[in-house]
C-alpha cells in the first residue's frame, strides 16, 4: 500500500479529500468503479483504538464518531503511569490516544509517535493560538513555565525525533483539551475571602489545607504560594533546578512539621471527600472535583488567584505503526475530534476543546454562555451524561475563558530534575 | 501374544506385570512430583520476579527507559537518603504496636473460643462472626473508618453529644492511631486463627492434670498453654508482622498521606516510571522481611511443630 499523500500547502484536508486519497491507496492506480461502495467497505472494518484518561477516553464520544465516520472507534481508558507504561510498551496496539503535555517529554525520540502533517490538520487554523503559538489571542506571549503547549506541540522533521523550537509543517500532536487549574476552596469556612496562593500556607488554616501526592504537580502549587508569599523566586517553576528544589523542599518539610497539611490525597474521591467532609478547606484541586462536592450541596468554589492558574493540556497524538488506510482513518478521526462534538462533551464536565468555536456549534447558546462565557446559567445545564449539574443563575468559578486560560502562571510539567525531585518528594512526605 | 507354550494364565500374567513395572516410578520421583505444583508456582510468580527485580535494580535509567549496566547507584541512593530510616523506622513501629495488640487480642480471643465455648456449634458461629468480616474486601473495612473517625465523623460527633469533649479531636483520623486501629481491625484475624488451632490440639486432659497437681491458672497458662501454642504465635506473628511491613493502602489512606510506608514510597517511584529504584527498594524490602521472619523462626521451629 503506498503512501497517500497531500501536497503541502494545499487546502486542508477535508473528508473528501480524505477519502480520495484513501481511495487511492487502496486501489492504487487502476480503474475504479462504483468508488462509494469500494470506500465504504474498506473502511467498514477498520477498529480505531483509541486510549485516554477517563475524562477523555469517553465511551459516547467514541460512538458518535463511528456513527459520523463510518469505522469503528474504540474508547479504552486508563490512568496515569498505567497510560503511560501503555503508550511505552504497547503502542502498537493503540492508534491514536489523548497524550496530555508533559508525557509528551517521555514520548517524543522513542519511536511511539508519528507526526502529522500540519496540512493534513483539518483545524489547524481554528485552534488556540497558546498551543500553536504560544500566544494568547490579543498577542500577549503566554508563560511558558513547565510544559507548554507550544514548546512540545512542534515536531522537527516527519521522523519526530525532537520537538522543535518554533512552527513547523509537522505536529506531535493535534491540540484537543486544555484547562486552567488553581485551589479549591469551602467558602463557608475559609471565614476571610481567599485571593492568593500564598493562602495554602497561611498558618490560619494549619491542619486544612491538603496537596496532590503527585512529586511535580505538588511541589509546583507549593512553590506558587512560596513565590506568592514572597522570600523566593524562581526562573521556572515549572523546572526547577536542584538549589530550588533543595529550598522549596526545606520550606514544605518546615510548613508540614508545624501541621499545616491535613492530608495528600492520591485519588480524585479522595480529594473530594476531604473537602464535602470539612477535614481540608483550602487544597489543590481538579474541577471535576469541585463540581462533585457542589453536587452533594456543598460550597466549593474552584478559587482564582491573582498569581494566576496551573495550566494543563492534552493532545491526540497518533502512533507510530499506523500507515495506508487506518493511518487515513486515524487522521479523519484526528480531524473528526477537533470538529467540535469532542470539544462540547468536554466543556460540559469543564474543560476547554483547544478549538473553542468549534465546540461552540454543538453547545446550546445557555451552554456556551455559563462554560464560556462566565455568565450565569440561563436554564439547567447537564453534565456530558445528562444528568442536571448546573443550577439556573449559577457562575462559572474564574469567569471566562479568557479569564481563566488568559492568565496561566505555570503548565504542568515534568522536571528535568525529575529523578532528584521525586526523592526529595518521598523525603518530603515521610519526614 | 503367547511367547511360549505357557499357560493360560502365565500368558495373562506375565504382559500385566510388565506393564506394571514399566509405570512404577521411584520414590524419589513420586516426592519430585508431589512437591513440583508448588515449585513450579513458587519459581514462576516469586523467584523469577525477584530475579528480575534484582536485575533491574542494578539497571541504569533515565525518563522513559531502563538500560542493562551494573550500578551501585540504585542501592546508594536508596541507602543513604533520610528517607528510608524514617519509613522503616514507622513501618517497624507500627508492626510492633501492632503485633503486640494483635497478639493480646488474638490470644484471648482465641482461649476463649477453644476452652470456654464448649458447644460445638457455639464455636462455629462464633468463629463465623470474626469472619464475617472478611467477606468484605479490605480496602472497604479501611475505607469504613474514615466517616466515623473524621473531624465531623459518628465517634467525634457522639463525643460531643455526650459532652465528653468541646472540640472534635483531631488525631482519630488521619494519624498514626488511625492507622493502628485499622490494622488491629484488619489482621487480629490472622492471630486468632493459627493460635486457636495450635490451642485446639492441646489435650484438655493436661490441664486437668495441672489443676489437680496444684497448679494456678497462671502457672498453667505460662509453663502449658503458651508453651505448646507457640506455633500458632509465630504463625500468626509472622502474618501480621509480614501485612504490615508490606502494606501500602492502609498507611496511605488512614494517615492521609501524612506518613509514608515502604511500598508507598516505591509506589511513587513507580508512578514517576523510575523502575530500577523501586526495584532496589523492593529487594532490600524481601531481604529485611526475611531476615525478621529468619529470627521468628529461630526461637520457633514452625515446621517442626507443624507435623508434630
Amino acid at each position: 500500500m503506498s503512501q497517500p499523500k497531500t501536497p503541502l500547502g494545499g487546502p486542508p484536508a477535508t473528508r473528501r479529500t480524505v477519502i480520495k486519497t484513501a481511495i487511492g491507496a487502496v486501489a492504487g492506480s487502476g480503474a475504479i468503479t462504483g468508488f462509494p461502495t469500494l470506500w465504504a467497505q474498506n473502511i467498514k472494518d477498520v477498529v480505531i483504538q483509541h486510549n485516554g484518561p477517563p475524562v477523555t477516553a469517553i465511551g459516547l464520544i467514541g460512538e458518535q464518531a463511528s456513527k459520523d465516520l463510518g469505522f469503528t472507534v474504540r474508547m479504552q481508558a486508563s490512568e496515569n503511569a498505567d497510560l503511560l507504561n501503555r503508550f511505552l510498551t504497547q503502542s502498537s496496539a493503540i492508534d491514536t490516544a489523548d497524550i496530555s503535555l508533559p508525557f509528551l517529554k517521555y514520548l517524543i525520540g522513542r519511536d511511539v509517535l508519528q507526526p502529522i502533517p500540519r496540512a493534513r490538520v483539518a483545524h489547524y487554523e481554528q485552534s488556540m493560538p497558546l498551543f500553536t503559538r504560544g500566544k494568547y489571542p490579543d498577542g500577549r506571549i503566554a508563560s511558558q513555565q513547565g510544559v507548554a503547549p507550544f514548546g512540545v506541540l512542534y515536531a522537527i522533521n516527519a521522523e519526530g525525533k525532537a520537538f522543535a523550537k518554533e512552527e513547523t509543517e509537522w505536529l506531535n500532536g493535534i491540540p484537543s483539551v486544555t484547562n486552567a487549574d488553581t485551589l479549591g476552596i469551602r467558602p463557608d469556612l475559609v471565614s476571610r475571602p481567599i485571593t492568593s496562593w500564598a493562602d495554602l500556607l497561611d498558618p490560619a488554616f494549619k491542619g486544612k489545607t491538603a496537596l496532590q501526592d503527585q512529586p511535580s504537580v505538588g511541589t509546583i502549587d507549593v512553590a506558587m504560594a512560596v513565590e506568592a508569599r514572597g522570600g523566593l523566586t524562581y526562573g521556572n517553576k515549572g523546572n526547577m533546578t536542584r538549589a530550588e528544589i533543595d529550598k522549596t523542599m526545606a520550606i514544605m518539610r518546615e510548613v508540614k512539621a508545624s501541621g499545616q497539611f491535613r492530608s495528600f490525597w492520591t485519588t480524585f474521591d479522595q480529594s473530594v471527600n476531604l473537602m464535602a467532609s470539612g477535614e481540608v478547606v483550602i487544597q489543590s484541586m481538579w474541577s471535576p472535583a469541585v463540581s462533585a462536592v457542589r453536587t452533594r450541596g456543598i460550597s466549593c468554589t474552584y478559587q482564582p488567584l491573582k498569581e494566576g492558574f496551573r495550566g494543563w493540556g492534552y493532545v491526540l497524538g497518533m502512533m507510530k505503526h499506523l500507515t495506508g488506510l487506518k493511518r487515513d482513518c486515524a487522521i479523519e478521526f484526528a480531524n473528526w475530534y477537533g470538529s467540535g462534538f469532542q470539544g462540547a462533551v468536554i466543556a460540559r464536565q469543564g474543560y476547554y476543546s483547544a478549538q473553542p468555536e468549534n465546540a461552540r456549534k454543538f453547545l446550546t447558546a445557555a451552554e456556551w454562555d455559563y462554560w464560556y462565557d462566565g455568565k450565569p446559567a440561563a436554564e439547567v445545564l447537564n453534565d456530558p451524561f445528562g444528568k442536571p449539574s448546573i443550577k439556573p443563575g449559577e457562575i462559572r468559578d474564574g469567569g471566562a475563558f479568557m479569564q481563566r486560560v488568559g492568565n496561566i502562571a505555570v503548565w504542568n510539567s515534568v522536571m528535568d530534575e525529575d529523578r532528584y525531585l521525586t526523592r526529595k518528594w518521598n523525603e518530603f512526605i515521610t519526614s | 501374544m503367547s511367547l511360549a507354550q505357557n499357560s493360560d494364565e502365565a500368558v495373562t500374567i506375565a504382559p500385566r506385570s510388565r506393564g506394571r513395572r514399566r509405570w512404577r516410578l521411584s520414590p524419589q520421583a513420586v516426592s519430585w512430583l508431589q512437591v513440583s505444583p508448588l515449585a513450579i508456582i513458587l519459581t514462576a510468580f516469586f523467584a523469577l520476579p525477584t530475579l528480575v527485580f534484582l536485575i533491574v535494580s542494578f539497571y541504569d535509567y533515565d525518563r522513559a527507559g531502563i538500560y542493562p549496566d551494573f550500578l551501585l547507584t540504585n542501592y546508594e541512593e536508596l541507602l543513604t537518603t533520610p528517607a528510608t530510616l524514617r519509613v522503616y523506622v514507622s513501618s517497624l513501629k507500627f508492626a510492633f504496636i501492632v503485633w503486640g495488640i494483635t497478639l493480646f487480642l488474638g490470644f484471648n480471643i482465641a482461649y476463649f473460643l477453644v476452652f470456654h465455648v464448649h458447644s460445638r456449634t457455639m464455636r462455629t458461629i462464633l468463629f463465623l462472626a470474626c469472619a464475617i468480616p472478611f467477606w468484605t474486601s479490605g480496602i472497604i473495612r479501611t475505607i469504613a473508618w474514615i466517616p466515623f473517625l473524621g473531624r465531623n465523623g459518628a465517634f467525634n460527633q457522639g463525643l460531643m453529644a455526650v459532652h465528653l469533649t468541646e472540640q472534635p479531636l483531631e488525631f482519630l483520623l488521619f494519624s498514626p492511631f488511625a492507622v493502628c486501629v485499622t490494622y488491629v481491625h484488619l489482621f487480629t484475624l490472622l492471630m486468632i486463627g493459627p493460635i486457636a488451632n495450635s490451642l485446639a490440639k492441646i489435650d484438655p486432659a493436661l490441664l486437668e492434670a495441672a489443676r489437680d497437681a496444684g497448679a494456678s491458672r497462671w502457672r498453667t497458662m505460662v509453663d502449658i498453654v503458651i508453651p505448646l501454642s507457640k506455633t500458632g504465635i509465630a504463625l500468626g506473628s509472622i502474618l501480621v508482622f509480614t501485612q504490615v511491613m508490606g502494606d501500602f493502602f492502609v498507611v496511605k489512606a488512614m494517615s492521609g498521606g501524612q506518613s509514608a510506608s515502604i511500598v508507598s514510597q516505591l509506589a511513587t517511584e513507580i508512578q514517576a516510571m523510575q523502575y530500577p529504584p523501586a526495584a532496589a527498594s523492593a529487594i532490600i524490602l524481601v531481604l529485611f522481611v526475611a531476615l525478621m521472619v529468619g529470627c521468628m523462626m529461630r526461637v520457633v521451629d514452625v515446621r517442626k511443630e507443624l507435623v508434630r
